[in-house]
């Protein structure tokens, strides 16, 4: 096992025992830092598993020339497009996004695809946005997202190029 | 999401029952390989939101100053982790209470693109570099997304 393994093993067991002992003892911060660990593990699990299901199907039945047509070198202009509508799509949050970014890059998509979708489906997720509109006005919700999916395209173009140049890798979440 | 899962999971089995089971696995594997940087944020999430409510996020966007608002908002927003159904409406509290455009746009902003919390899942697919440099990026966006907003409110000039 490598150290930094060890040493998270090592806080994980800590961060149990607190927990435990702290509902033992009926103390309070622990009590509630568990429920925020619950009620967090609890929306995610909503997500999470029918998210990596629909990554596995994609992974086998998404032909990897289909990728590379529409999200990869040759895509163009489109395929900013498509990461956008994708992003859109998106439910839950970044944490969803990274998995279907390596999906994407695996199956040939490339970095300033990538990156656009990563920072779309921040910023661009529709459900969000409509609720963030009803809250804080749709003028204010026109201007958020017209300025941050600019920025967002052109930082992505920025650094996909940048690290197209060092030979980066996105890893399959191992690392 | 289970449903649109179901239904996706069925028409491939239908279709191919061989693929099906190895789209299972892969989803299987890509899961426990990202399950230990999961645990590692939903620990950091559970403290965090221990040690900064909601309350004290509101108290601290309120303050009078904008300036020091905007600080407060940045950093907050890229601290902590919250859904919109929670964001939104404490913006839309905030903003009854005279907090500015530009402060709330900071704060959601943040909100949605630096993720302090989720650097153990980036960290796991990007690397270190990259997501520090992402964040940065993203921090420097929401304040771009706050000028325009302040300007465009007539909140700044």
């Amino acid at each position: 096992m490598k150290r930094s393994n060890i040493v998270k093993l090592a806080a994980l067991v800590i961060y149990i025992v607190f927990l435990v002992v702290s509902f033992l003892l009926d103390y309070s911060p622990g009590e509630e830092i568990a429920r925020n660990f619950t009620s967090f593990s609890l929306d995610m699990l909503k997500i999470i598993p029918g998210a990596f299901i629909l990554i596995g199907l994609f992974d086998v039945w998404v032909k990897r020339e289909t990728v590379e047509k529409h999200l990869g070198d040759v895509s163009g202009i489109m395929g900013y497009v498509w990461a956008i509508l994708l992003a859109g799509a998106t439910v839950g949050g970044l944490y969803v996004a990274f998995p279907v970014a390596y999906s994407m890059y695996s199956k040939g998509a490339r970095l300033n695809v990538i990156f656009t979708y990563i920072g779309a489906a921040a910023v661009c997720r529709i459900p969000m946005t409509i609720f963030e509109a009803s809250f804080l006005g749709i003028t204010f919700s026109v201007i958020r997202l017209a300025v941050s999916l600019i920025l967002v395209i052109i930082s992505a173009i920025l650094l996909g190029n940048y690290l197209k140049k060092k030979d980066y890798k996105i890893s399959d979440g191992s690392r | 999401m289970y449903v649109i899962a179901g239904l996706a999971l069925l028409a491939s089995f239908i279709a191919n029952r061989g693929k099906t089971l190895k789209a299972l696995k892969i989803a299987a594997k890509r899961f426990a390989n990202i399950l230990p940087a999961f645990l590692v944020m939903l620990v950091l999430i559970s403290i965090v939101l221990f040690l900064i409510p909601d309350e004290m996020i509101s108290r601290y966007l309120g303050t009078s100053n904008k300036s020091v608002g905007v600080l407060l908002a940045a950093i907050l927003g890229s601290i902590t982790l919250m859904p919109g159904f929670v964001a939104f409406p404490l913006s839309g509290i905030l903003l009854q209470k005279g907090v500015a455009y530009t402060v709330i746009a900071t704060f959601t902003t943040t909100l949605m693109m630096v993720g302090v919390l989720t650097y153990p899942i980036e960290k796991a697919y990007f690397g270190a570099k990259v997501t520090i440099l992402r964040n940065a990026v993203g921090l420097l966006i929401a304040l771009c997304v706050a000028v325009v907003i302040g300007i465009f409110f007539g909140e700044i000039f």
